[in-house]
């Protein structure tokens, strides 16, 4: 066999599976949807064409540019509280913990609800923010409230906490990297260049840091701008996400075209964030050599 | 010479009990280029790290110009380092890494430039100021670390094993010109490191280390020419550390090994068994039988080896003692025309006493224990 032969050979015996795999459950859908958001809707069904009246639909009607702004807003509160929570533990981990099993362990506990089901852990928000939760529970025992208070659940704001829990791990665990390989001796040369501890986290660990933080707004802004689990049950009145719309017109409103429309738009979106992302990395990584 | 460090009584022990540093007093003068040289574990970098603020002593004191700066914190201290991995920051430009130690301090745009630029020239990297460190050499990257830490004008700079990630050539031609920099800024130079030639090139004096403590401190010809222990006769240089009986014969000291004896200094007044020490290139081949003159005494072996290296060769001869002589004859022609004797052959040596020292066999067995468990 001759070499070019045989290496054709080894390729395809190992990326045949993974390419059918790949091109049946997610090219062929994301063809199909992009089809279907160019069909006319014929209630009950809709027919194969080729119009934009999907996409006129979601522009003219002010409803859906309402949830867009909405989901992006949810998103990027979601991001920034997850930053805010998950770099101050990260940093930490990797500077402030001396032992290695108490480091293995700490971060074992941070990334450990992953292993837990999506639904159980929003679920567990209800019972925490809820009226008879443990939070109104607490809050009367010490005496700050005297009834329990329904400010708590079905807003924006418990949905923005029950994501920013549940997608902690997705920030922690790229932070976490990214300042474990910081030498720790670049830090010692900036101390001994004259510059002090906050002086030195500005000029050197978070900029050395920010292709983690980077990644972890991507996870988390691409996975929130996504969710249609929380807004169902933390969320309440006017917590419609995009996700949840693209939902409704897959189901109760029959309107398949119009979802796959708007799906599109969405993978449009996430695929932006993923791309720009990338873009400032690159750059970042030309600075970090 | 005025001191300008002092070290008092510094120790330190790390977790789990490990003596690094053990009660270690050292004065280091100003302006001078001063090398803690040991093998690794020693406690020479624990040192270095406790005058740069990096590491705190849990006993004693370390005083610069008169004053305590024990507890300081690095970056309050007039002291910089150069990291043995460099420590570029990998953000910066080289010239924004040469500036930073002035940007932090607050010197204006256009002074922080022009320094920049002087140490730019210093280092021989004219108009490479705008490179970030991946875009250099591990030499360009050495300079640029060198000048990062001379641009504040530290009381001390600390180089820390700083030529060890250099290639051989590169090396050589690095220590040459950091002893020129060093002449040339005036600068207090700590450097440390575990190579006994790149200490003894480089520094003023030597402070040779072992297991935290301080074996002895002098310049390098002191240290290699008079070593006070076996620890610091066989760290620096080739030596010959070959078990002896000591006695008297007639009105001279003598060492006896096998078929060996060599007259020794009349004052070394000892008997026993002694460690008996002589530097390989301090013996001479002789032609056969004839008497060396100048005191030297002369005795007689069997070449069991040669090694050839180029400008010298090595000569393990037999003397029927414990280990061979090790004899070192420098080549000034080339291997063929040197007129070397051959393996088997049997060759007589002078040796004069002034060379030769005795050193504790207990020591120099504890000594060889340690290395061989290192």
């Amino acid at each position: 066999m001759k070499p070019r032969t045989r290496r054709l050979l080894n390729f395809w015996s190992l990326f045949t599976g993974p390419a059918l795999w790949w091109g049946t459950v997610l090219l062929v859908p994301y063809l199909m949807m992009l089809a279907i958001s160019f069909y006319t809707r014929q209630f009950p069904f809709h027919v194969p064409d080729f119009q934009f009246g999907n996409y006129v639909t979601l522009i003219a009607d002010s409803q859906y540019f309402t949830v867009l702004l909405r989901s992006l807003w949810i998103a990027l509160a979601v991001s920034v509280t997850t930053f805010c929570l998950s770099y101050p533990l990260a940093y930490f981990l990797a500077f402030k913990v001396r032992s290695n099993r108490l480091r293995l362990f700490l971060y074992t506990a941070a990334i450990v609800p992953l292993w837990v089901s999506y639904l159980l852990r929003a679920y567990t928000w209800k019972t925490i923010l809820g009226s008879e939760g443990i939070l109104n529970s607490f809050l009367m025992w010490i005496g700050i409230i005297s009834e329990p208070s329904t400010i708590f659940l079905y807003n924006q704001g418990a949905m923005v906490v029950t994501m920013a829990y549940i997608f902690t791990p997705f920030m922690v665990m790229p932070i976490y990297a990214s300042l474990e390989k910081i030498p720790r001796s670049l830090i010692e040369a900036s101390k001994d260049l004259g510059a002090p501890r906050f002086t030195t986290f500005r000029k050197i660990t978070l900029p050395l840091s920010m292709p983690g933080v980077l990644a972890g707004f991507t996870f988390t802004f691409g996975l929130s701008i996504g969710d249609f689990i929380s807004p169902i049950l933390v969320g309440g009145p006017y917590s419609n996400m995009i996700a949840n719309v693209v939902a409704t017109q897959f189901g109760m409103a029959m309107n398949w075209p119009l979802g796959s429309a708007l799906g599109v738009v969405l993978l449009v979106i996430v695929l932006g964030i993923i791309t720009a992302s990338d873009k400032l990395e690159r750059i970042g990584r030309i600075n970090l050599g | 010479m005025t001191s300008i460090l002092e070290l008092h009584h510094l120790s330190k022990i790390f977790r789990g009990g490990v003596v690094a540093v053990d009660d270690l007093s050292l004065d280091i003068r100003e302006g001078e280029f001063l090398t803690m040289l040991g093998p690794s574990g020693c406690g020479k970098t624990t040192t270095l790290r406790m005058i740069g603020g990096f590491e705190y002593p849990d006993a004693g004191s370390v005083m610069l110009d008169g004053r305590d700066i024990t507890n300081d914190p690095p970056y309050s201290r007039p002291v910089n380092m150069m990291f043995q991995d460099f420590a570029l920051f990998p953000h910066m430009t080289a010239e924004e890494n040469i500036g930073y130690g002035l940007k932090i301090a607050g010197v204006g745009k256009t002074p922080t430039a022009e320094r920049v630029r002087a140490m730019l020239d210093m280092i021989e990297l004219p108009g490479m100021g705008a490179r970030f460190p991946s875009e250099l050499s591990v030499g360009q990257q050495q300079r640029v670390a060198l000048a990062r830490a001379l641009v504040n004008n530290p009381r001390i700079l600390l180089l820390d094993e700083p030529m060890s990630a250099l290639d051989a050539k590169l090396k050589e031609s690095m220590q040459v010109e950091l002893r020129h920099i060093h002449d040339r800024v005036g600068i207090t130079f700590v450097m440390v490191t575990h190579d006994q030639t790149e200490a003894m090139i480089m520094s003023d004096r030597i402070m040779v280390m072992h297991a935290g403590r301080i074996e002895q401190i002098g310049t390098p010809t002191d240290l290699y020419d008079h070593p006070r222990t076996a620890y610091v006769a066989e760290f620096l240089g080739a030596s010959n550390m070959i078990p002896a009986t000591i006695r008297r014969d007639g009105g001279d000291v003598v060492a006896c090994a096998g078929s060996m004896t060599v007259r020794l200094d009349r004052n070394t007044g000892d008997s026993g068994t002694r460690s008996l020490f002589m530097r390989p290139e301090k013996i001479r081949l002789v032609p056969r039988e004839s008497e060396a003159g100048d005191g030297s005494s002369t005795f007689s072996g069997t070449v069991k080896e040669l090694f050839f290296s180029g400008n010298m060769v090595r000569i393990d001869l037999d003397v029927g003692a414990e280990r061979p002589v090790i004899v070192h004859r420098q080549l000034d022609t080339e291997l063929a025309a040197a007129g070397l004797p051959g393996v088997g052959d049997i060759v007589t040596c002078a040796v004069n006493p002034e060379a030769l020292k005795l050193f504790d066999t207990a020591e120099v067995a504890a000594m060889k224990a340690e290395e061989a468990a290192a």
